[in-house]
């Protein structure tokens, strides 16, 4: 208990101390506080149809000619007010992130524990899996598993399963990283003593090592799982933009973007290039803070 | 005029909890050919005045005052171009640890012929000959067919043998040996050493031979100087600071240096240990270890002060 | 040398027998064959026919062996969407693909590496910092997102390259295109080939740096140094060398990411290439094309990492002994 508040207060140190982390963090709450109350924030309500109309169609962001405050990052070609849009668009980008990443550390750590725990044939079979598959471009696994998935789901049922088809292709994309550090960190609990110790008064070894490998691997997991993070909510962003993932009726960031980039030519860049900045703005603060974190928890990498 | 004269060098690393001073006021010089030791233990700051002299100081360490002195020319404040030119050409350098000196990916002839051509006007021919000529006189067997192999074709003891042919290939007046065989074998050592000090007989070069080994010491150097806590306790001809050692320092490890010649039934050894860069006691930087200490050791820091045939930073021998 | 690459290739048989499995399974299993070719109306004597033409009433390993068989013979079957042979829509489309990556990976290799060696020399000079936050930037800006902001800013505002197409091509030994004869065709590669190689240069810059940093602190650098070698011999000749190996590992596992990427630039710069058809093929499951880019891909993989040890084998001189 006091070596935990040691550690936490080291960590709360070096976060005060760090410009970049403290900026990121701030940059991202205020998204991630956009994107989650976006209902009650935002000045429009994107999804509600019956509002538009094509009356306000590409009204241009302020600073430009003939642009008002009402819409001011401007509107699409409907008529939708484009920060609205990209508030509505962030809550599915983070959600499909938050909930890809979590299934990759769900399934990377148990397929670790077991790999470590067992190790012999079983650990060599998995590992192979997680080296071949790390060394397959993640995009490319999850738009091969997201294809084959909607082939063989119904044509009815495509669009209402079409979130967790990506979040299962994206987190599958993304287990192997998990996977390794467990396992290793499985490895060097495996021959401590007191694992020894606990097989010969018979309690059993694996739920012992369960206790003690968890808290070793939370900062690692952590860590990796902030820069996944910003994996997959690129990941979810390119599978839309190439239009094989979320439907139109759930319009994330990609979406968003795909939807624009149409108007590119026609002058109307804004439609695209704002979801895009917040996209980049995202994932750079996710990143920034995933590179803070990975640096104050080893200290022997500066 | 010596070779290398150093005096009042003082080397300094600033962190965050201030300033270290690793090497503090330390003068010594260097002849021509002479063989100087330098022991100590680790921490002691010999390693580092090899380091301040060719001007190869790890960061953020600086030299903060003093001088160094190659042939009368002051070679502390030098830009680093012509530093560079001095080192390799005018002060050759040996490392610790043969398995990690060399490069992996290059052949021994290649770093040789690199190292004098970097300092000499040589042709490729004749740099070749050179290394093979080198290489021979280092003992390693069929010098011409070697010349092409990598380094991890060699056991450890050859290894440190190409090491002492880069650094003296370029015939420089000074070598530094920097613990030259701590990481061999101990049935290598000793040929190592003998090796060195035939090599640089032959050349006139004059070592400075940092080691904590005062064995080697013994048997090789002309003159020692022993450091503690950044600073040069004694110094002084070999035969002397072996024999009659006026600091306490010195004299306790002396003894506890086992010999063949006499038995003695016990190992004296220094109680305590040396203290930390950033908790040096105040005077003598030895008193709270030394046995013979007294009330002006508290107070004041003891300059080197003659005592008897050589000499030692050490108030036992103010009266002098 | 020769006994070395054999056993590598050996080695690189089951792989690619399991992914020929994965994409048989695809292939036969998945959203029913049958019923895709024939579409609504048919009888059931034409379904009876189909099967027995498809072959999809023998055993299970018939099936696969006949599968492998006519894959090694290039045949991959017919496209469900476009009703031709699979082989010939990706032998159309496999050099486009190829100039692309092949472009951009020579851009990112050529940039990312003296970048890399430059701020692992100098840490703490403007130029390091700047070259930090761009790969900073390079790293979390999503391809497709870096084509779309180029073709804004160099097609559409400034109006000076292409912003879709591959230009003018002309055809090489019967099969292979190129558009490298032309301006035009070289103007259209530069947005594509910048936004496919800007993750990877990026990657490699930060590689180089990292490497760089670790061998700088090694002893037979420092030993370099006490030699009095040129900064010049020891940074560019004894340094990076070294950093070589890890690089030229990354570099290859890189190029397979970008194959992969490619598709992503290609979709925004709708160059006609595998990764276009590929991205059309997965949004109607077109599963005849999908299995044999699956096979493809393998291949590249396969091939890369063979290349890869052999580059090994050339700078690093502890590994020819071993053998």
């Amino acid at each position: 208990m006091m070596l935990a508040r040691a550690w936490n207060s080291d960590l709360a140190y070096s976060f005060r101390t760090s410009p970049v982390a403290v900026a990121s963090a701030a940059i991202a709450l205020v998204l991630i506080i956009a994107a989650a109350f976006a209902p009650l924030l935002a000045p429009h309500d994107p999804m509600d149809v019956a509002s538009l109309s094509l009356l306000d169609s590409f009204k241009p962001p302020v600073g430009m000619a003939d642009a008002d405050w009402s819409n001011p990052l401007g509107t699409d070609n409907q008529g939708r007010d484009v920060l609205s849009a990209i508030m509505y668009g962030m809550r599915i980008s983070l959600l499909v992130g938050l909930l890809s990443v979590l299934f990759a550390i769900v399934v990377g750590v148990a397929i670790g524990l077991l790999a470590g725990y067992a190790g012999g044939v079983i650990d060599s079979i998995l590992m192979r899996i997680a080296d071949v598959q790390l060394t397959f471009p993640s995009i490319l696994t999850a738009l091969l598993v997201d294809g084959v998935i909607t082939a063989a789901l119904p044509r009815t049922m495509r669009e209402a399963l079409q979130i967790y088809v990506i979040i299962f292709a994206i987190g599958i994309s993304l287990w192997p990283n998990f996977a390794r550090t467990v396992r290793g960190s499985t490895l060097v609990e495996r021959n401590k003593d007191y694992v020894l110790a606990a097989r010969v008064i018979g309690v059993p070894s694996w739920r012992i090592m369960l206790n003690h490998v968890l808290p070793n691997v939370i900062g690692p997991v952590m860590v990796i799982g902030t820069l996944g993070l910003g994996l997959a909510i690129i990941a979810e962003a390119t599978l839309s933009f190439l239009g094989v993932g979320l439907p139109p009726t759930q319009p994330s960031l990609g979406t968003l973007i795909r939807f624009g980039d149409d108007f590119l030519f026609s002058g109307e860049w804004w439609v695209s290039v704002f979801p895009g900045l917040a996209l980049i703005l995202m994932v750079l603060a996710i990143n920034l803070l995933g590179d803070w974190l990975r640096d104050a928890l080893n200290p022997r990498l500066r | 005029m010596p070779l290398l004269d150093v005096r009042d060098l003082t080397v300094e690393f600033p962190t965050r909890r201030g300033t270290l001073r690793a090497l503090d006021r330390v003068s010594f010089s260097i002849e021509s050919g002479e063989i100087l030791g330098v022991v100590g233990e680790s921490g002691a700051g010999k390693s580092l005045t090899g380091a301040a002299i060719v001007g190869l100081l790890e960061r953020p360490g600086r030299i903060a005052s003093g001088e160094i002195r190659l042939d009368g020319q002051r070679i502390d404040n030098l830009a680093p171009e012509p530093l560079r030119r001095i080192r390799g050409r005018r002060i050759g350098t040996i490392f610790q640890d043969p398995l990690t000196t060399l490069n992996p990916l290059y052949t021994i002839g290649r770093q040789l012929t690199e190292t004098m051509q970097t300092h000499m006007r040589l042709t490729d021919a004749e740099a070749r000959r050179k290394a093979i000529g080198w290489l021979d006189r280092v003992g390693i067997p069929a010098a011409a067919q070697r010349i092409d192999a990598y380094p991890h074709e060699f056991s450890g003891g050859q290894r440190q043998r190409v090491v002492i042919a880069l650094a003296l290939c370029a015939e420089p007046a000074l070598v530094i040996a920097d613990e030259p065989t701590t990481a061999l074998d101990v049935s290598i050592q000793a040929q190592i050493i003998t090796l060195l000090k035939n090599l640089t007989r032959d050349h006139g070069t004059a070592v400075m031979l940092v080691t904590h080994d005062m064995g080697v010491i013994a048997e090789t150097a002309d003159r020692v100087a022993v450091m503690y806590a950044g600073r040069i306790v004694e110094i002084g001809p070999v035969a002397a600071v072996i024999r009659q050692p006026a600091h306490p320092y010195t004299d306790g490890l002396m003894a506890s240096i086992p010999s063949l010649e006499h038995r003695v039934d016990r190992l004296r050894q220094i109680d305590g240990a040396m203290p930390r860069l950033d908790a040096i006691p105040a005077g003598c930087r030895f008193h709270p270890r030394c046995p013979r200490v007294f009330a002006r050791c508290h107070k004041e820091q003891p300059e080197l002060l003659p005592a008897g045939a050589t000499n030692a930073a050490c108030w036992l021998h103010a009266n002098g | 040398m020769f006994g070395f690459i054999g056993s590598r290739l050996l080695q690189a048989v089951p792989v690619l027998l399991v992914v020929g499995f994965i994409a048989f399974a695809l292939f036969d299993y998945v959203g029913d064959p049958v019923s895709i070719l024939l579409g609504q109306d048919h009888t059931e004597a034409q379904r009876v026919a189909l099967v027995q033409q498809l072959g999809l009433d023998q055993p299970f390993f018939v099936q696969y062996a006949r599968f492998l068989w006519t894959a090694l013979h290039g045949n991959f079957g017919i496209s469900y969407r476009l009703a031709q042979p699979v082989s010939s829509l990706i032998a159309e489309r496999l050099p486009a693909t190829l100039e692309l990556a092949i472009t951009a990976s020579v851009l990112a290799f050529a940039i990312g590496v003296p970048m890399g060696v430059y701020t692992g020399i100098h840490r703490n000079t403007l130029l390091s910092r700047l070259f930090m936050i761009v790969s900073l930037v390079g790293v979390s800006l999503p391809t497709f997102l870096l084509g779309i902001l180029l073709i804004l800013l160099f097609a559409v505002w400034l109006g000076w390259l292409p912003s879709f197409g591959r230009g003018p091509v002309v055809h090489l030994g019967g099969w292979w295109t190129t558009g490298f004869t032309s301006w035009a065709g070289i103007r259209s590669l530069i947005l594509p080939a910048i936004t496919l190689g800007m993750f990877q240069m990026t990657l490699i810059m930060r590689l180089v740096r990292a490497e760089m940093l670790e061998v700088l602190r090694t002893d037979y650098i420092k030993f370099a140094r006490a030699r009095g070698l040129t900064n010049r011999a020891i940074n560019f000749g004894h340094a990076l060398k070294n950093t070589l190996v890890p690089v030229i590992t990354i570099m290859g596992l890189q190029f397979g990411g970008i194959v992969a990427f490619s598709l992503v630039t290609e979709t925004v710069f709708q160059w006609p290439g595998m990764g276009l058809l590929l991205v059309q093929s997965v949004a109607v499951a077109d599963i005849p094309v999908m299995s044999a880019y699956l096979l493809l891909i393998a291949l590249v993989f396969v091939l890369i990492n063979l290349v890869v040890d052999l580059l090994y084998y050339a700078v690093d001189p502890r590994l020819r002994v071993r053998r």
